[in-house]
């Protein structure tokens, strides 16, 4: 932990290096870019024993979440990087000829990046490549709750990466408080709710923009399926509460809605899939992370300590405390205002709510908070539509989860509760950069009916303009058309 | 007066506005103004009201700012009319769903981004341009397909009960609404939730609604202003450049327009043959006698005024006028004003002038100028007139602001294919044409796979191997996963 001293001598030397003007240059970034993937491929081994030893992670899992998605995004922002930096030309009306318009994006400045433990690596490393890729310098706050990946960050990022350029702070809520005091020209936020807000409050002093990625309780509507179906889509509703972090994930799957004439089927199912993804027994669960501490072990615990949300746990329910484990769980309507229902259980816990008829999910989800992402296994294409207007989330994916995450096509991003501002591909590099809007014009063409003094004349003339009317404006020049009289 | 102003100002307390918000709500709810037809329907007859009312329009900017017709005419009611018509001809465009490609990681799937509405949006708006500057975002969160209220500003009170009147006569008034009043109605609103917020005005109200809004998560549009600043090279066409800089200055509401020139930058050597050119055309614009001419606004109200009149009283202020100077309490005139190297320690140098007063600082080498201007927050407009190509490249590349012109002054406003919006302090968020629509919308993001295609290797019991067609997958590449399902690799 940095004293406040050395706090502000770290963040002027990157205003001084941005002021240099030597991030925006393409080869800086791309060195940069190139970095991260030499950091990724030589720690590879010991990012998987780090990410094992802290969170529980099998290293497929660490793959596929946090060191392969870290790679596909710079490879992404390698491939296109010139593309995105390019200006944008575009269409001006005749009658501002000769002119020419186009959009420049330029890099913000210096920017805070502030990351969450759930995926302590990738939550840090993709934003990253967005700030870099537009060119800005950056300060990394990755999560205390991760202490071994954070501290792995400080070391080797200031080896792998230009350190005048890209800082990595280390701290808890004091440190975060600390950063939140200086004028950032942007703040990408991955977190809560109740830190969000604080977040943005903090930027308000300083007119700095935020992105707020938060999370919320993501629903997964579960239609009736054919048998066939229902096998990949168990799969895939297991794998999007229990294959990553162990549930807990920002787009992980929440509760449940399903016809309450679907209910056996769908848990016997699950059940099926849980043996076979993770086994039975919670002393020797394979493939599943752990509860990052006891306090989030607690929490969890005690959303099922109401003895009526308790009666209602059909499968699992067994904790191991020692080693921070918790079973995949899966709970028949629980009370709808007891806290498991109410608050994001970021965990392996999963409500099953039943309803009469599935249309009745729509009117569920929209009496609560919107949900970063919603998921919808169905094959009724009626009914997608309908999800589709009728509901709000930060996405919608049909018949699988999480997968949208990696879509680099995709905005990342939330809305309502669940956030804003949006990153991912192109995406990223826009969220920290500004967009210039430039218009060039001659010497050449001065209409004189721009300026006063004012007469009809001039206002006809305006009023054609503006209608691009160009005939109508030939003939007023040609004076073969009156003004009108106002 | 007194009794009758506590009256008002206890009708729209924070209760109120929760009843308001709640109305709208419930309007969103049902589904109203998301619909195609809907917001065509509320667009027309805007477009409308602008045609049929820019009579009594004209005349409101009148009582509120002495701005000449002309003025009213091209900044305001042709401005708003166009944006109607752009957002009509384009709004079924806007709202298709766009397709984006999907990866191989995600196959076989289809991806589209589904731009829908944010909900319930507040727009409070300035006093300068305040027909264009309220009715304009209502525009784009009208086309997004929002309910909206509007709080126009107190500080044109002609134009704020105008629009009241008008827009509850040609709008829904189920979704859009108009709340009249200051500071109390302002805080009373800004308690509220909104799906998003869209301020106008300056920065330090900027932070309280960005505090405000902080606490329900609410994103939030800033358009600020700050001190606007012109590069004026030594070879360009002079009266040209006079000419614009004079319509981008006191053509524009009397210079109390967030993209008007502040200050100007030139050489020590050039700034008299400049400021000689500006006088002449000045002369031939306003005549003899400025503050009678009826082609150009007054000074808002009193406060402004007297702000004005005490950056010129200033003694490192005074000393330094060159032109202009004269000013009318009584009408609220100012004449227009040319100040030539202010001392760098005075209140004018640093604070947004937003009036008739304009201000010359000289540099030893024009490209002195960029230091100076980087020395100071991001502003909104950066302008520079130059012939010279590598100076104007420097120019667009080195100043970071809300947007640049080169050779013209405020005329980027007017082409709706270029955000309007600005960076640092002059401000966060964009709009005008499509950037209006999306600034009121927000983009979803769709995945549709199917049930076919299912990678095993995204599923436990986790194995060597499906780390290896992970790998590929990711890399997306077409061998490496061949080599990986043959187990070759």
């Amino acid at each position: 932990m940095e004293d406040d001293h050395g706090m502000r001598r770290s963040v002027e030397e990157l205003r001084q290096t941005f002021k240099s003007g030597k991030t925006r240059g393409v080869d800086w970034r791309k060195s940069q870019l190139r970095a991260i993937l030499r950091l990724i491929e030589e720690n590879k081994d010991n990012l998987y024993q780090l990410l094992q030893s802290e969170l529980g992670k099998h290293p497929v899992e660490s793959y596929r979440d946090e060191i392969g998605i870290v790679k596909k995004s710079v490879d992404l922002a390698l491939s296109c990087i010139d593309q995105w930096m390019s200006p944008k030309k575009g269409w001006l009306p005749l009658l501002f000829l000769p002119a020419s318009r186009k959009l420049l994006s330029e890099p913000l400045g210096v920017v805070l990046i502030i990351g969450s433990w759930n995926f302590p690596i990738s939550l840090i490393l993709d934003p990253l490549i967005g700030a870099i890729s537009a060119g800005n310098t950056v300060v990394l706050k990755p999560s205390e709750l991760a202490p071994n990946c954070s501290s792995f960050l400080a070391k080797l990022l200031r080896v792998y990466l230009d350190s005048k350029a890209i800082k990595v702070i280390e701290g808890g809520r004091e440190v975060s408080n600390q950063l939140l005091q200086y004028k950032w020209d942007k703040i990408f936020f991955t977190g809560s709710v109740k830190v969000g807000k604080l977040v943005m409050a903090a930027a308000a002093n300083h007119l700095t923009p935020v992105t707020l990625e938060l999370g919320g309780k993501c629903p997964a509507i579960f239609d009736s399926l054919p048998n066939a179906d229902i096998k990949v889509a168990t799969k895939r509703v297991a794998s999007g509460k229990w294959g990553a972090c162990c549930g807990q994930a920002c787009i992980g799957v929440d509760y449940m809605l399903v016809e309450q004439k679907f209910a056996t089927t769908l848990i016997e199912e699950l059940k099926k899939t849980i043996k076979t993804f993770y086994g039975d027994d919670v002393r020797n669960l394979k493939n599943m992370s752990k509860i990052i501490n006891k306090f989030h072990f607690d929490r969890l615990r005690n959303l099922l300590e109401d003895p009526a949300v308790a009666n209602c746990i059909v499968y699992g329910g067994s904790f191991d405390e020692k080693n921070l484990i918790i079973e995949p769980t899966i709970l028949l309507d629980p009370p709808l205002d007891a806290e498991i229902m109410n608050e994001e259980i970021f965990g392996p816990l999963l409500p099953i709510i039943t309803l009469d008829n599935i249309k009745e999910s729509i009117e569920f989800i929209n009496s609560k908070s919107k949900p970063l992402a919603l998921y919808a296994f169905t094959k009724n294409e009626n009914f997608k539509k309908q999800i589709l207007t009728e509901t709000s989330s930060g996405s919608v994916t049909f018949n699988d989860t999480m997968i949208q995450f990696a879509c680099d096509d995709l905005p990342f991003g939330g809305v309502g509760q669940s956030g804003f501002g949006r990153y991912h591909g192109k995406y990223s590099f826009d969220a920290f950069s500004h967009e210039k809007a430039v218009l060039e014009r001659s010497f050449y063409f001065e209409l004189d009916p721009r300026h006063p003094p004012w007469n009809n004349y001039k206002l006809e003339f305006l009023r054609l303009a503006y209608n691009y009317d160009y005939v109508g404006l030939v003939l007023l020049l040609l004076g073969l058309k009156k003004p009108l009289s106002s | 007066m007194a009794s009758e102003e506590q009256v008002k100002n206890s009708a729209f307390d924070t209760e109120a506005a929760n009843c308001l918000v709640k109305e709208l709500r419930g309007t969103v709810v049902a589904g109203k103004t998301k619909s195609y037809e809907w917001r065509v329907s509320q667009l027309k007859s805007l477009l409308k009201m602008v045609e049929e009312r820019d009579k009594q329009i004209c005349d409101a900017l009148f009582s509120d700012l002495s701005k000449p017709e002309m003025e009213a005419f091209i900044h305001e009611i042709a401005l708003i009319k166009n944006s109607c018509k752009v957002s009509l001809k384009k709004l079924k465009e806007w709202m298709k769903p766009e397709k984006v490609k999907t990866t191989l990681s995600t196959f076989p799937s289809s991806a589209e981004i589904v731009p829908e509405p944010l909900g319930v949006v507040l727009v409070i708006s300035a006093w300068n341009y305040p027909f264009l500057l309220s009715v304009d975002p209502v525009i784009g969160a009208i086309a997004a397909g929002n309910a909206v209220v509007l709080k126009p500003s107190e500080i044109a009170p002609a134009m704020s009960s105008l629009l009241k009147k008008l827009l509850e006569e040609y709008l829904d008034n189920s979704a859009v609404k108009v709340v009249e009043g200051g500071v109390p109605e302002t805080s009373a609103l800004l308690e509220q939730k909104w799906d998003k917020i869209f301020y106008t005005g300056n920065g330090r109200i900027g932070r309280v609604v960005m505090a405000a809004a902080a606490k329900h998560l609410t994103p939030v549009v800033l358009e600020l202003g700050g001190k606007s600043p012109v590069v004026v090279d030594s070879n360009v066409d002079l009266t040209v450049t006079a000419r614009r800089i004079i319509g981008g200055k006191w053509a524009c509401n009397n210079g109390q327009a967030c993209v008007a020139p502040d200050y100007i930058i030139t050489t020590k050597q050039f700034a008299p043959t400049l400021i000689d050119t500006i006088k002449q055309e000045l002369l031939k614009f306003y005549g003899e006698d400025p503050l009678n001419s009826p082609d150009i606004s007054r000074v808002v109200n009193s406060n402004h005024f007297a702000r004005l009149s005490k950056l010129l009283d200033d003694d490192r202020v005074s000393g330094k006028i060159v032109h202009g100077g004269q000013t009318d309490k009584s009408s609220l005139k100012i004449a227009p004003t040319i100040v030539l190297d202010a001392e760098e320690d005075s209140l004018i140098m640093h604070e947004e002038i937003f009036g008739p007063l304009l201000l010359v600082v000289t540099v030893e080498k024009i490209e002195d100028g960029i230091d100076f201007i980087n020395s100071r927050s991001k502003p909104l407009a950066a302008y520079i007139f130059t012939n010279n190509k590598q100076l104007k490249q420097d120019f667009v590349s080195n100043i970071s602001s809300g947007a640049i012109v080169v050779n013209d002054i405020s005329l980027h406003l007017m082409v709706d294919t270029l955000p309007f919006g600005g960076v640092g302090e002059s401000g966060t968020g964009a709009y005008h044409g499509k950037f209006s629509f999306d600034a009121f919308t927000h983009k979803k993001a769709v995945l549709h796979r199917s049930f076919l295609g299912d990678a095993p290797a995204r599923y436990p019991p986790y194995t060597a191997g499906k780390l290896r067609l992970l790998k590929a997958l990711l890399d997306g590449s077409i061998f490496g996963i061949i080599r990986a399902l043959f187990g070759f690799s």
